[in-house]
């Protein structure tokens, strides 16, 4: 009666790493039973390592493998890894773990292309655009949570850019102003989070859920009275063109992948980069992770906690106007009502599977983004699972991700605190 | 028992006395202030968000020097309009009624009485799934749970009901219609379990994944009134409940207020008893109010976590139950009208206690049945009720703007903790 979360939360680790052991041994005879049965010995899969478009990279021959070995030799290769972990157990298991998910991922995959071409490139591509709008959505969260404000209201303030970029980027036609337009959105509304949750001490989720109604609304509102009557004149920007990167570009398969994109997937890398920098290179960073974990020692030091909240969560609430700008300028040139479709939350399982690290946030967003576009290559591929299931992935994809790494993961210690001063 | 009844004790006297000398009826009252005042602001700004939105106004407003008169009567006409057009959708008017009675007894036609009885039977009706799902949610806030998860607890509870309401075809109703009552109650508890346990032995926090679970509802219904519960027919909705499974209607057709509307007054009832009355209930609010000290007082925060997920996901999945199997007798896409998401503003308007909840869940059902009204004739989308409820969240959960704006004084009230981060 006496077991509390935090000790369920941390099993005691012999368990744990037991419970792994049986979990890869059972992905293992997964993989035996769902995929290596009944495949006749001579088909193969083919998987394409260049673009399907007309591309700068150098061409390279694509990848041909037999199935019926390659599924085989993956699953035997984790079951030798559960058995080791049984037997033996590994210093990582979390990183053996990682290794085991991308074998099962490419033992489905033979199976799923079997008897025909499926490019790799391609999708590995897509991953990084789909991850795009959901690694800035946890960039913003990084921001916000390392100095101690939960920002649940991503997805309206996405939400709400997305639907400004597009106004502003077809009136005036110019992106740039659109893009600019977004960022301001996603600022003003993060001040309004801002005011609530760090002067008004409204809990801080209530706040954001309060923002995301009112995004939700109030974008469909304008949708509804403006935008439909006169799609031409405000609801048609048209998109950011491809860049090619000269001569990276040329790299064969990192080129196309990398260096073949639209501003704002460049600038989310570059955000990326600069965010970690900030963070964790400079004083204001230094002073925004006190703030996160210890206000009261960071006010004593002389550090103005509630200005290092306000401009942080403000400056995320930019990055994820640059996130809604790409739902609409950065994708498809219009809005559409509630076109996020829960990329904002997805964003936040992103930012705490990075352990609220930029670095780790956008690596896992590369996750999200591939499970997104992978349900899209396997309906082009007519796996028999319906669509709604495969839509379904990114989702079931995020919970299990929480699920697996939260109460592992430690918050920064002030995380959702208002602060008081005395 | 003993133990948890000096508890409770101890709880109460921690509630703040209202200042002594002023009357009862004010003392009972007060708490009511904050809210009310936060649905009147809120809309009041619903009525500028019309005014500036409206082409005529600011086209008005462009000679605004020249001709003041003109600006400030296209303005009067313009909220006049939508705030009259939802009056009208949602209350109806006294005197039709007045009418419509006299016509009925004079020579036994009903149809005008019908027509000026729809407005405000439509609200009840609309108000009928906002009390149930308030409820879950404002359950939910008692333990220190955020459930966004209302929607898609109300899509699948919904979904089993219509199941169990047109699979079985030979039930008398007095089986057949508390099946499918109870089918909508187990699948929204189901579908709050799962984040429920998650929560509570893993620790993800149960906002992140109530909403990926209510996508994956989405997603699931999609799926089955696309395939699996596909009526004949190229629409993909279900097929009609059997009538042993309907509510019964209390007026003849057209007018659909049902028996659901007490339902959910009962269930209410229902729910003050558990949360107030019991020792489970005690526990859940103890939870709530400090996870620390309950634990230390020896209750178990994983259960009540689970119990407190299931309670609220059954609620909401009744919520369902009472939309199929009272109001439309069918599932279709599109369904809900945001029914779980309205329920968040309600739980917080009506302080998560089960009479506030039924009192907001009137208001919203008379609020969201007269917007429809007001889409049709002025021309106003739907849209801007949730612009209002997003305003009356912020002003319940921010008293402090409201004693801003009215100069109120008033003593800082205990604030319920209703959510804390991640890592609890």
């Amino acid at each position: 009666m006496t077991t509390t979360t935090a000790q369920i939360a941390r099993p005691v680790s012999m368990s744990r790493s037991r419970w792994m052991g049986i979990l890869f041994l059972a992905i293992g005879l997964a993989i035996f039973l769902l995929f290596g049965r009944a495949l006749e010995p001579g088909l193969q899969a083919k998987f394409g390592l260049n673009p399907g478009y007309a591309s700068q990279a150098i061409h390279i021959p694509d990848l041909v493998l037999p199935v019926q070995s390659t599924i085989y030799v993956l699953a035997l290769l984790i079951l030798f890894l559960g058995g080791w972990q049984l037997a033996r157990g590994f210093r990582s298991s979390d990183a053996v773990l990682g290794v085991v998910a991308l074998f099962f991922v490419v033992a489905f995959l033979t199976w799923a292309a079997r008897g025909k071409s499926f490019n790799l490139v391609g999708m590995l591509g897509s991953s990084l655009v789909r991850a795009t709008p959901i690694a800035l959505a946890a960039l913003c969260g990084v921001m916000s949570e390392r100095c101690g404000v939960v920002n649940i209201a991503i997805e309206g303030i996405m939400l709400s850019s997305a639907l400004a970029a597009v106004v502003a980027g077809t009136v005036t036609h110019n992106l740039y102003i659109g893009l600019l337009v977004a960022m301001l959105t996603g600022g003003l509304l993060a001040a309004v989070h801002a005011v609530l949750s760090i002067s008004l001490k409204v809990d801080q989720i209530v706040s954001g859920t309060a923002i995301n109604i009112f995004a939700a609304g109030a974008t469909s509102f304008i949708a509804a009275r403006f935008l439909e009557k006169n799609i031409d004149k405000l609801n048609n920007s048209g998109t950011f063109p491809i860049l090619p990167i000269p001569l990276l570009s040329k790299i064969p398969l990192l080129g196309p992948i990398l260096f073949e994109n639209g501003l704002i997937v460049y600038l989310t890398l570059i955000l990326a980069v600069l965010i970690h920098f900030m963070l964790f290179y400079t004083p204001w960073g230094l002073h925004t992770r006190a703030v996160g974990e210890h206000p009261r020692a960071a006010d004593t030091l002389g550090i103005n906690v509630y200005l290092v909240r306000y401009v942080n969560v403000i400056l995320g609430g930019m990055v994820a106007g640059v996130g809604g700008a790409y739902f609409t300028i950065g994708s498809v040139g219009r809005f559409d009502e509630i076109m996020t479709a829960g990329k904002g939350f997805i964003g936040l399982a992103a930012m705490i599977f990075g352990k609220w690290n930029p670095f780790g946030a956008f690596a896992s967003s590369l996750i999200f983004g591939f499970a997104d576009s992978l349900q899209i290559k396997l309906q082009i591929l007519r796996v028999p699972i319906p669509s709604e299931f495969l839509l379904m992935a990114p989702y079931v994809v995020t919970m299990i991700v929480l699920a697996g790494v939260v109460g592992r993961a430690i918050p920064p210690a002030a995380d959702g605190q208002p602060y008081e001063k005395q | 028992m003993d133990k948890s009844n000096s508890e409770q004790k101890a709880v109460e006297t921690e509630v703040p006395e209202a200042p002594a000398g002023l009357p009862a009826w004010r003392r009972a009252l007060r708490p009511m202030l904050v809210p009310a005042l936060a649905v009147f602001t809120g809309l009041v700004i619903g009525a500028i968000v019309i005014a500036i939105t409206d082409a005529t106004v600011v086209a008005a407003y462009r000679n605004f020097l020249s001709a003041p008169g003109t600006a400030l009567s296209a303005t009067w006409h313009s909220i006049a309009t939508a705030y009259g057009a939802l009056f009208q959708g949602s209350i109806g008017s006294p005197s039709e009624v007045y009418q419509g009675i006299q016509a009925y007894v004079a020579s036994g036609d009903s149809t005008p009485l019908v027509k000026a009885l729809w407005p405000i039977t439509e609200s009840l009706v609309t108000a009928t799934p906002y009390i149930l799902a308030g409820l879950g949610v404002a359950l939910g806030f008692r333990c220190g749970l955020f459930n966004i998860g209302v929607e898609g607890q109300f899509f699948i509870g919904a979904l089993c009901s219509a199941w169990v309401g047109y699979t079985f075809t030979d039930l008398p109703w007095f089986i057949h219609l508390p099946l499918a009552v109870l089918a909508g109650a187990v699948g929204g508890a189901f579908w709050g379990a799962i984040p429920g346990y998650l929560k509570a032995v893993t620790g993800a926090h149960e906002v992140v994944n109530t909403i990926m679970m209510n996508w994956i509802a989405f997603r699931l219904s999609d799926w089955l009134l696309n395939g699996p519960m596909k009526a004949t027919g190229y629409r993909p909705i279900t097929p009609q409940i059997e009538s042993t499974a309907a509510l019964p209607r209390i007026f003849p057709p057209p007018l659909r207020f049902h028996v659901g509307f007490f339902l959910a007054l009962a269930v209410a009832a229902l729910v003050y008893w558990l949360l107030f009355k019991t020792t489970v209930g005690f526990e859940i609010r103890a939870v709530g109010a400090n996870p620390d000290a309950a634990r230390y007082a020896g209750v178990n925060i994983t259960w009540n976590f689970v119990l407190a997920m299931v309670l609220s996901g059954a609620l909401a999945g009744l919520a369902g139950a009472t939309q199929v199997l009272g109001t439309d007798h069918w599932v279709g896409q599109g369904f809900s009208a945001g029914y779980g998401f309205d329920a968040i503003a309600l739980a917080l308007l009506g302080k998560s206690h089960p009479l506030g909840v039924v009192i907001a869940g009137v208001l919203f059902g008379t609020l969201r049945s007269g917007a429809t009204r007001m889409q049709s004739m002025a021309g106003i989308p739907i849209d801007i009720i949730s612009i209002i409820q997003a305003l009356v969240i912020i002003f319940v959960a921010a008293p402090a703007i409201i004693r801003w704006v009215y100069r109120i004084r008033m003593p800082r009230a205990e604030e319920i903790v209703l959510t804390r981060g991640w890592g609890s």
